[in-house]
């Protein structure tokens, strides 16, 4: 009962994506070729973010915590 | 109502504290409500709300038109180079060079939009369109280019859909067989128009019943609404002339404006100091070049809009009218038998005095179950018209069974043929509305328009649910119609449902759990319960910078 459930839901937002993105009115060969491009697309994204998120990050806390560094005691406290 | 109308739109505004489920902390908002205050220009509240667009939905909205068009372009494309069969109506092979007949790219939207969620429009009906209607199923092969009919009847699909607003659209009953008696005895035809040989006594008869309904000196009734407008205002003002129209008036005002010649200016929806300022402009400057006094000022608007479900301020409009000294042009083809305690329309909602608005017209099509239109005020007027009307100079009249069901229908409204019917009947229409429009918004779906309105528009936005909001409800056997552009504006599609003193309140609670169970597929509940406060205020000098954008 409950894979139906999850089944069911899964369905209905697969549903609602159709919706949103007008997909729900094109013809079956429209809607394969639009499938194929939004997924290839977010796919791109997906492995973008995966490759070179954590190293920007990596990059930007070891620049601000250099610039705290290396200021010296000098700074008025 | 006030003799001196120092400040038309005073209002009182009352702050209310709400619970947002949504968001689950309170909230305040104004409602903006103009209640018995500076003269007491209107004896009831007036409660209109139009909920702002929420911006998630919006972007969404316009996500999925771009990727409509982008796939028009590729379709147009193919249909260019011949990858694909043109369907539409393309000129012959011989004609390529000519002047093109077809605009192609005007019918862009039609090709690639209309086309694909077409089966939602133009149904065939079977059977009278009452409380329930039966229709005839069709399917398509070829993605709504062409249809053919399965053979198979839909029977007794719920009608959200039709004008039947006092439910005289009836196959039996008391209009119904004087309108048979009266076809066995004048027959179908008229087969002339007014002025010549079709000049019947039941037209006469009509005329003065109307006028004795409105409570105006003289009526005339034409055989089509849209030809009421558009070919009567063209006979009451011409060159010269100033039009004042709303925004949204419907198209036979604007064919009716425009054919007559006259100068047209158009005021924000319902909004009376963007009115007012066109009227001191208009007298104050006069003529755009000559600077010569305007011959007349008409001001059109309409008693219910039907694509907003909002009701004119008639109050205020009058006193306007009174104060610049022009005339007030009323079209009340969906308020006349729908409002007002004794269904005269929106002069008796607001119990006003019928002989303040000059020209008062309205539609035989929507409460009376018949066809028609009529035009009712001072004896004068209505002379005038007679001889110089369009419609009565080159249409035909009026069905003599038509006209018999107007005259029946009237006379049950008025409540003449001895009983309760009429008076029921509105009553239980007013019941209906304001049920229906409670049980809506409680449910959570953004509603436009005023409380008492039986015109009820649900915002749909997006264009894929309108066309799988048509067909859900189908499919649950509750017919409704759905709107797009151009009908609105381009983001702001609408199902728009008609009440009708005809459905029960087991059909409406039918329906409603209907609307609930697709709203619910479809998510369809946007709304936030924050009401925008309506545009007007005390009128004072600010208020004219912030009508100009």
């Amino acid at each position: 009962m409950d894979i139906k459930h999850v089944k069911d839901y899964i369905y209905w937002l697969y549903y609602q994506y159709l919706l949103i993105t007008c997909s729900y009115v094109l013809e079956p060969w429209e809607r394969s070729m639009f499938h194929t491009i939004t997924v290839t697309v977010f796919a791109m994204v997906v492995y973008t973010a995966y490759v070179f998120v954590p190293i920007h990050i990596r990059l930007a806390f070891e620049f601000f915590s250099q610039l705290f560094e290396g200021q010296p005691e000098s700074t008025v406290s | 109502p006030c003799s001196e109308p120092a400040n038309p739109c005073c209002s009182i505004s009352y702050a209310y504290l709400v619970l947002d489920e949504a968001e689950g902390r309170f909230f305040s908002f104004w409602l903006v409500n103009h209640i018995v205050h500076n003269g007491g220009l209107y004896k009831r509240p007036f409660n209109e709300a139009f909920e702002e667009t929420p911006m998630l939905v919006a972007v969404l909205t316009y996500v999925g038109y771009g990727v409509l068009t982008l796939f028009g372009y590729l379709r147009d494309f193919m249909r260019q180079w011949k990858i694909e069969k043109c369907q539409n109506a393309t000129e012959r092979e011989e004609q390529k060079d000519f002047v093109p007949l077809y605009q192609d790219f005007e019918n862009f939207y039609t090709r690639n939009l209309y086309m694909r969620i077409r089966d939602s429009w133009n149904r065939p009906i079977c059977s009278v369109p009452g409380a329930k209607v039966d229709m005839m199923e069709r399917v398509s092969h070829d993605y709504n280019w062409t249809f053919t009919y399965t053979g198979r009847v839909i029977k007794d699909i719920i009608n959200m859909g039709s004008y039947n607003y006092l439910g005289f659209a009836q196959k039996a009953g008391t209009c119904q067989e004087a309108a048979a008696k009266v076809l066995s005895q004048y027959g179908a035809g008229v087969c002339s128009t007014r002025q010549e040989m079709g000049n019947l006594d039941k037209h006469e008869e009509l005329e003065k019943l109307v006028a004795r309904f409105l409570g105006v000196e003289s009526a005339m009734a034409y055989g089509m609404g849209f030809a009421t407008n558009s070919m009567n205002i063209p006979a009451l003002v011409g060159k010269g002339c100033l039009i004042l129209s709303d925004e949204l008036n419907h198209a036979s005002l604007v064919l009716g404006a425009r054919l007559s010649g006259a100068t047209i200016r158009i005021f924000k929806h319902n909004n009376m100091q963007s009115l007012e300022k066109l009227l001191k402009d208009a007298i104050v400057h006069g003529q755009p070049r000559t600077r010569r006094p305007w011959k007349k000022i008409l001001i059109l608007v309409e008693g219910i809009y039907s694509m907003e479900g909002s009701i004119v301020r008639l109050p205020e409009v009058i006193a306007l009218k009174k104060k610049y000294k022009s005339y007030l042009y009323l079209d009340e083809a969906h308020s006349i038998g729908a409002l007002g305690p004794s269904g005269r329309g929106v002069v008796d909602y607001f119990g006003l005095n019928p002989e303040d608005v000059d020209i008062m017209m309205g539609t035989f099509t929507k409460s009376f179950g018949a066809a028609g239109g009529y035009i009712g005020g001072k004896k004068e007027l209505i002379d005038y018209l007679r001889t110089y009307s369009h419609s009565a100079v080159y249409a035909t009249s009026m069905s003599p069974p038509v006209v018999e069901q107007i005259i029946t229908s009237v006379k049950c409204i008025m409540g003449e043929d001895g009983t309760t019917v009429g008076k029921a009947r509105v009553q239980q229409l007013a019941e209906n509305t304001r049920y229906f429009r409670r049980r809506l918004k409680e449910m959570g779906f953004i509603i436009y328009g005023n409380e008492d309105s039986p015109v009820v528009p649900l915002m749909l936005y997006m264009p894929a649910k309108i066309g799988a909001f048509g067909r859900e409800m189908l499919k649950r056997n509750i017919g409704v119609v759905v709107v797009g552009f151009p009908a609105t504006p381009i983001i702001e599609s609408r199902a728009r449902f008609c009440l009708s003193a005809a459905h029960t309140k087991e059909m409406l609670d039918r329906a409603l759990k209907e609307i609930d169970e697709v709203g619910d597929l479809l998510q369809l509940k946007y709304s936030r319960h924050r009401l925008v406060p309506l545009l007007d205020r005390p009128f004072d000098e600010t208020t004219y910078e912030e009508t100009e954008d």
